[in-house]
């Protein structure tokens, strides 16, 4: 059984009651002194050539402080991408620049080319009408295939569309292929991943603030990753010295990866502010949202299985052709390939895996991470096919995978798409899936079912993900440009509180409660009396931010170090205040004290011993007790999982109903069992979204059709059923103190093709011989593939 | 500018705004209540939610001159008077029924709406009502029971 409050309890969240009671503070909530505010000006085309943009009638409206467009901007530098990947012949890929403003040419339908600094937002909304631009529409490039033949650019400059032809791993092309032409069965299944927007709940936000007695900047934004922001906007974008800058990123409401980047609106912001002498803030509506937060998933796949006939897979080999829009986002070019192909040999002993994937601009808004970033489009494309194999060769799909499954005598275990696996176990997994789904009920429901004239069918399948992203050597090598360890500093303050100050930042996952669990046991002190400091990179040593399900595994781990130095250093001024030598001090719930005698003191003493150091060794130990760790992980965590779900359909209308849901996931050690849930639950809503609702829909000239909330389908209460989720069989991390492997994204990513093979298994006992159809499964889809059959 | 009066939380108060101006807005900016959140433009997104003479309004479909003379209660209104969690919010705490936080004022305030008009909601009823509340982070299955908690029922549910 945990202890109160500590590993292991489901301890309620202390951050709700500020949420429940009007309390948070959200970017868009602060107001800075003498703030004005900022309006940007966005393209209505998605493919122009700015010809001029006047802005004299704008200039001298009321309350107009400043106008910039992209040629206030063309001695800076662009936003870059994180990461630098080279195609199958060596060429590094294509990398245009991406300014703060659009500069010569507008690429997507709200790519911003002006921004409007005014003393209120409906004054500098106002103005922003009173711009003239003289944009010349040209042809746009919308679908990737199209883009693909060069004939309308995106990037006049780099003279493709295509930024990178990627292959992994080419030295297994040749056997793979070999693999394939002579296996006895192969399944081939082209599908598209459907184009999605994260959509947090809160738009961004962004307040510059020049403060000219320092020559310093503060920017306040809806950021998931501050210091990485500082970072790019200092090295990369405005040249701020980060010495100069401070980030701040307040209460989020959501993020889902969208949040990761650093955007242009940031920049304008600082620099205006130092332009006009005050405080600039831009708060985005949700339209904006939608056209200019990165977007998410995007792939066009072929992908094929060969397998024996008896269901021993063989090798996948799949082509992927991957959106990234109109600009590369920080992270774009690592989702396709890095979080991919990397992925791509699935929970299984395959021995032949090749990954081809072809990045291609289009007159799109950009495309990065989102919640799962690559692994839900690979565990999609794994997870379709192998049910389409087992229904053409006549074998139980459960089967299947446990016929290839990786065991758990095999751990540490090489895949085919060259990770390493620690630990897992899948057939533990699957087991308590068809448990708790009740499978052996399942024909019975059926029967049911088609008694009131509707179908149902059951989908199941495995996951599996590589998350805590990630070692350092290894993404280097891979060709990103950034270090992906994580860092805290520990302060116990000289009354035996801490505050603890960590480079992961939370936005709804529960940090602020789930941290001093842990270091709460560690010491042997009451949680409450810790506090987490983030999102501020003027108190934090360094941080990496949160995505890919890192913060508890990455974050978490210097944590424990950072912790683990403080005792060891307690221990030290223990052992001076017993007269004992450290070595015989041990350490226990908050307790010092001395083998084989009754001395002991607490914590609490020796804290305050650090900071008063009257009588202390203080030529052998340095008076205070803080300790800061840099924690870089040694492999990559893998998460894995076994995810049911039974639907009806009826056969009227097309409409699918999710009758259950059943999610078994193994993240390994789990700290706080109820905020784990929650994480798996809003995985499920995204995922289940991505298969039955969501779709952003780009028409052919680049004018996005799902701007709204009135367009885009979001999932409402009722769309929605109550999941059942166990975490019961999990095998801890093998390579990371807490034995923890991440949850945030496996909900997203284990329960598209759940769902997809469930309607599948539901239109086939129908008698409908339909084997695919594309998300999202709305009826009008449904009903056509039926009638279509 | 014409001046607006209204109640808010139990306070009378006033001030002068455009034509304009919604109430969202007024809350948020003129009164610096800004649990009231704005997550759309097209008032879908339910975040907004506040009660006007005792319904649930989205602020973000009213003027704030239309609502001159009411009594508005926000989310910044829903404590105890000693400052402990309501029945709604200890629950959603209890339950988990919020991560990031941005959504919740809104669905507290529907919710409050909701338990008002119909004491015990089914679950088909609670989610439903919840049609005009968009949450991102929750897949709304802690929401809904925290709302069938708050009613005092609760639903059984396994391997949690």
């Amino acid at each position: 059984m945990p202890k109160d409050g500590g590993i292991g309890a489901d301890t309620k969240r202390r951050e709700d009651v500020r949420y429940l009671t009007g309390s948070g503070n959200y970017t868009a909530d602060i107001n800075a002194f003498g703030q004005a505010a900022a309006v940007f000006v966005r393209s209505t085309v998605a493919n122009g050539k700015i010809n001029a943009i006047d802005t004299s009638a704008a200039d001298g409206m009321p309350g107009v402080l400043a106008i910039f467009t992209g040629e206030d901007f063309v001695d800076v530098g662009g936003n870059p991408a994180g990461w630098l990947i080279n195609s199958r012949d060596g060429e590094p890929m294509k990398e245009p620049k991406r300014p703060v403003l659009a500069h010569g040419k507008v690429r997507h339908v709200g790519d911003a080319y002006a921004a409007v600094i005014a003393e209120t937002v409906e004054q500098a909304r106002d103005a922003a009408e009173a711009i003239e631009a003289d944009i010349e529409e040209l042809p746009a490039v919308v679908d990737m295939a199209e883009a693909l033949k060069n004939q309308t650019l995106v990037h006049d400059e780099i003279e493709t569309n295509q930024c990178f032809d990627w292959g992994w791993i080419e030295d297994n092309r040749a056997a793979t292929d070999e693999a394939i032409r002579n296996a006895p069965h192969v399944t081939t299944l082209e599908l598209v991943n459907n184009r999605l927007v994260p959509n947090a709940m809160e738009p961004r936000a962004s307040i510059g603030t020049y403060d000219r007695a320092q020559d310093a900047y503060t920017l306040q934004t809806t950021s998931q990753n501050p210091h990485l922001t500082r970072l790019l906007i200092s090295a990369f974008v405005l040249g701020i010295p980060e010495n100069k800058l401070t980030v701040i990123a307040p209460d989020v409401g959501g993020g889902f990866g969208s949040k990761i980047y650093h955007y242009g609106e940031e920049a304008l912001v600082l620099a205006a502010s130092k332009k006009v002498g005050r405080p600039v803030k831009w708060v985005a509506d949700r339209t904006e949202s939608f056209l200019t937060d990165a977007h998410g998933r995007d792939h066009v796949t072929k992908i094929e299985l060969a397998c024996e006939k008896d269901g021993t897979f063989i090798a996948f080999r799949t082509e992927t052709m991957a959106n990234v829009g109109a600009y590369l986002s920080n992270f774009s070019t690592a989702t396709p390939t890095f979080l991919h192909g990397t992925l791509m040999a699935g929970n299984y002993t395959v021995p032949n895996v090749y990954v081809n994937v072809k990045a291609v601009f289009t007159n799109t808004a950009p495309v990065d991470a989102y919640r799962g970033a690559g692994r839900p489009e690979a565990t999609y494309s794994i997870e379709r096919v192998i049910d389409k194999a087992a229904r053409e060769l006549g074998l139980d799909p459960v089967e299947v995978r446990r016929k290839n499954f990786v065991k758990p005598d095999q751990y540490p275990f090489a895949s085919a798409a060259g990770l390493e696996y620690d630990s897992g176990n899948y057939d533990a997994l699957m087991d308590k899936l068809e448990e708790i789904i009740d499978r052996d009920g399942f024909a019975e429901r059926r029967k049911a079912s088609e008694a009131k004239g509707m179908l149902r069918g059951l989908g199941l399948n495995s996951y599996i993900e590589a998350c805590g992203i990630a070692p350092s050597n290894l993404v280097g090598i891979l060709g990103s440009r950034v270090g992906l360890y994580d860092a805290a500093t520990v302060r116990v303050n000289a009354t035996g509180n801490l505050s603890i100050m960590v480079g992961a930042h939370s936005h709804g996952q529960g940090h602020e409660t789930v941290f001093p669990q842990i270091v709460g046991e560690m010491l042997g002190i009451d949680p409450a009396s810790i506090d987490i400091v983030h999102g501020d990179t003027s108190k934090i040593p360094f941080g990496m931010g949160t995505y890919g399900s890192r913060s508890l595994a990455v974050c978490g781990s210097a944590m424990v170090r950072a912790t683990e130095k403080i005792i060891a250093k307690a221990k030290k001024i223990a052992a001076h205040m017993l007269e004992a030598s450290a070595d015989d001090v041990d350490f226990a719930d908050g307790q010092f004290t001395i083998k084989g005698t009754d001395k002991s003191v607490g914590f609490g003493e020796v804290a305050l011993k650090a900071y008063i150091p009257h009588e202390y060794p203080i030529e052998d130990i340095e008076p205070g007790l803080e300790e800061t760790a840099f924690y870089d992980p040694a492999n990559f965590t893998y998460p894995s999982g076994a995810y049911a779900c039974e639907v009806e359909v009826d056969p009227e209308t097309g409409k699918v109903r999710i009758d259950r849901f059943a999610a078994v996931d193994d993240f390994g050690n789990v700290m706080n069992p109820m905020i784990v849930t929650g994480q798996v639950h809003g995985g499920l809503g995204q995922g289940i979204g991505q298969a039955l609702l969501e779709g952003a829909s780009y028409d052919a000239d680049g004018q996005l059709l799902s701007a709204s909330y009135m367009d885009y389908t979001m999932p409402r209460a009722d769309d929605l059923p109550f999941y059942t989720v166990d975490h019961s069989q999990g095998t801890p991390c093998t390579h990371n103190p807490l034995g923890v492997k991440g949850c945030g994204e496996a909900g997203a990513i284990g329960s598209p093709p759940t769902v997809v093979n469930a309607v599948i298994d539901a239109l086939q006992s129908g008698g409908k011989n339909v084997t695919h159809i594309d998300m999202p499964l709305t009826p009008s889809r449904v009903w056509s593939a039926m009638n279509n059959a | 500018m014409p001046t607006v009066s209204m109640t808010v939380n139990g306070k009378a108060v006033s001030g002068d705004v455009e034509g304009r101006t919604l109430l969202v807005d007024f809350l948020r900016e003129d009164l610096r209540l800004t649990g009231t959140h704005v997550g759309c433009d097209t008032s879908q997104c339910g975040a907004c939610v506040v009660h006007v003479n005792g319904e649930a309004v989205k602020a973000c479909t009213m003027f704030a001159a239309e609502a001159d003379g009411a009594e508005v209660g926000t989310i910044e209104g829903q404590a105890n008077a000693d400052g402990s969690l309501n029945v709604i919010q200890q629950a959603f705490q209890d339950h988990h029924g919020l991560q990031c936080g941005f959504c919740t004022p809104g669905m507290v305030m529907s919710a409050a709406a909701l338990l008002k008009e119909n004491p015990k909601p089914s679950e088909a009823e609670v989610r439903e009502y919840l049609e005009g509340n968009i949450c991102r982070c929750t897949g709304y299955h802690n929401i809904v029971k925290a709302i069938m908690a708050a009613s005092g029922q609760d639903v059984a549910i396994a391997a949690e």
